[in-house]
């Protein structure tokens, strides 16, 4: 094979993958903008003939769709949050800090991720119900503060730290918690980035649990509120792309934005010896 | 000592969380599979009955748990290779020192993994509608007959394997595109110079290379795609005929639409069951094939 057919050929695949991968979604933007009805003929248009935002305006004036953007940005956030603040506590002790059975303790949680997080969901509902958290926001956030994964991820990356730097505050008569905040935190800015992303994303495109403890339609994600729609207006295809792409776009957006804090995340998460 | 104190401060709001709302509960999943807990049961505990093992008994005898379980295998057994095969080909295809552009390919080929399942199940959907979608439009150039891709039983899982790999390929394609980065280059010098072929150093160097990658990404992809939910809930509802309804639908539809929590959570433990004994089956086998 001649070195520019090759050339042709590998570049050739990836141009036809991209497209591939990307083409459903820019479909997806170009129907959001459509007349309604207009998707629906033959052959299927491509591109808006009077592009209006008419389905956006109608989604947001009488779906309710920003009380459910609302809801799955105060969701996301909280569940980033708590997940990065007991995460990143609970890393860096298994990383730096010296107690007895800290292998043990690590092992059984990696252990522990063997099991699908569905297995716990029944009997979690049941909790939740008798707390009185069903359909509540809090019924959402609670089960996301702490993950198995991002308390691997911050291990992994605490590592680093040298002891010598801890053991040298410790002599200064610094005390464990000052440490942590004014030493070790500073040096673990590009992993908080990292799980802050990975979290938000995973809570922001979650179905399942929310799905599950969200009774009520006034505490509805974004991911809850496009499904039921779907089910309501399975016609309306134009007005179902517009709500895609408000719920879509921001996680697509954020991750261009921080795409190598999340990638690095990705495959520190996953290099597992 | 106090050392030790501190160090479990740390990780206290972390365990506690993890304990109550996770370790407790898969417990609870597992003595609440041993009982009848259903509709009166949730009205008042004290319907609440131990009844052993007859929910897994029960299960092994519906008809439903089988076919659920069927078309999760289905799903697993074409949409893994399927979704390996094209990750390990894009990565190839990005590893190759003839790409140009390779940071946009690589964006634009991961898009799809940070979108969320619900919206662009939804946008397949309609690209695979019957009358009006884009597909059937371009088979119908090609002189080819429509499918209702999703509204015939036999189509239907295709169809929803199809939108699993489209959806997914990117996550594994970025872990095997380090570690092709990770095999050393002189390897494939001292090939080149004993003369092997393209597709030879691809057999003898890159696979046996990538191995450690290969078996982490089918461990995770396996254990991710017997979780099958989403997709079938919007696309499909579970039908036509049932031929989407999955292991983990039908424990929605049994625990939540029917409330028989009981059945559910023995549904869910079944589940597990399954995915474990299929973990550390990949484990030995890859264990075995390695050079003692």
């Amino acid at each position: 094979m001649s070195p520019r057919l090759a050339r042709w050929l590998v570049n050739g695949a990836l141009f036809g993958g991209a497209a591939v991968a990307v083409l459903p979604l820019l479909w997806m933007l170009s129907v959001s903008f459509m007349a309604p009805g207009a998707a629906s003929s033959l052959p299927p248009p491509l591109l808006p003939a009077h592009p209006t935002l008419g389905n956006y305006r109608e989604l947001f004036a009488h779906a309710g769709m920003g009380r459910y953007v609302l809801n799955s940005l105060f969701i996301s956030s909280a569940i980033a949050l708590f997940a990065l603040v007991c995460n990143l506590m609970a890393g860096y002790a298994f990383a730096k800090l010296r107690f007895a059975g800290r292998e043990r303790l690590f092992q059984a949680l990696i252990g522990a991720l063997v099991v699908p997080a569905q297995v716990a969901m029944l009997p979690l509902f049941l909790l939740l119900k008798y707390a009185g958290l069903v359909n509540s926001y809090a019924g959402v956030i609670v089960p996301g503060m702490a993950t198995i994964f991002g308390i691997y991820l911050v291990r992994e990356y605490a590592r680093s730290v040298p002891d010598e730097l801890l053991e040298a505050a410790r002599i200064d008569g610094a005390g464990e918690w000052r440490i942590f905040v004014q030493i070790v935190l500073p040096l673990l800015k590009p992993v908080m980035v990292t799980l802050t992303v990975f979290t938000f994303l995973a809570a922001w495109n979650d179905f399942m649990w929310p799905l599950i403890v969200l009774t009520g339609q006034e505490h509805y994600t974004l991911p809850l509120a496009l499904a039921s729609l779907a089910r309501e207006h399975s016609e309306d295809t134009e007005l179902m792309m517009a709500g895609s792409v408000v719920t879509v776009l921001p996680v697509l957006l954020l991750f261009l934005a921080l795409q190598r804090h999340y990638l690095q995340g990705l495959l520190l998460g996953s290099v597992k010896g | 000592m106090n050392r030790s104190r501190t160090a479990w401060l740390f990780l206290a709001p972390a365990l506690l969380v993890l304990g109550v709302f996770f370790v407790l509960p898969v417990i609870g999943a597992l003595g609440l599979s041993l009982t009848d807990y259903d509709l009166y049961a949730l009205a008042d505990i004290r319907n609440l009955r131990f009844v052993g093992l007859h929910n897994y008994w029960g299960l092994l005898q519906r008809p439903l748990f089988w076919s659920a379980l069927g078309n999760t295998f289905y799903f697993v057994a074409i949409g893994v290779p399927l979704s390996i095969g094209a990750s390990l080909g894009a990565a190839l295809l990005l590893n190759s020192p003839l790409a140009r552009l390779k940071p946009f390919y690589r964006t634009a080929l991961f898009a799809p993994v940070v979108t969320t399942v619900v919206a662009v199940a939804v946008i397949w959907r309609y690209l695979f509608n019957t009358k009006y979608g884009l597909v059937n439009y371009g088979l119908a150039e090609l002189g080819l007959h429509p499918v209702d891709w999703l509204g015939d039983p036999h189509w239907a899982m295709p169809t929803i394997i199809a939108f699993a790999v489209w959806k997914n390929f990117g996550y594994n394609m970025i872990i095997l595109l380090a570690g092709l980065q990770a095999i050393p280059p002189e390897l494939y010098e001292a090939a080149r110079i004993d003369g092997a072929s393209a597709p030879r150093q691809f057999w003898h160097i890159t696979l046996p290379m990538l191995k450690p990658t290969m078996l982490l990404v089918m461990v995770l992809t396996v254990a991710g795609y017997f979780q099958l939910f989403a997709e079938p809930y919007v696309m499909t509802e579970g039908g036509p005929l049932q031929s989407t309804v999955s292991v983990l639908y039908l424990m929605y539809d049994d625990g939540f639409k029917w409330w028989n929590m009981g059945v559910a959570s023995a549904v869910a433990f079944l589940l597990f069951g399954v995915i474990l004994a299929i973990t550390i089956g990949l484990l030995r086998l890859a264990r075995r094939g390695e050079p003692a």
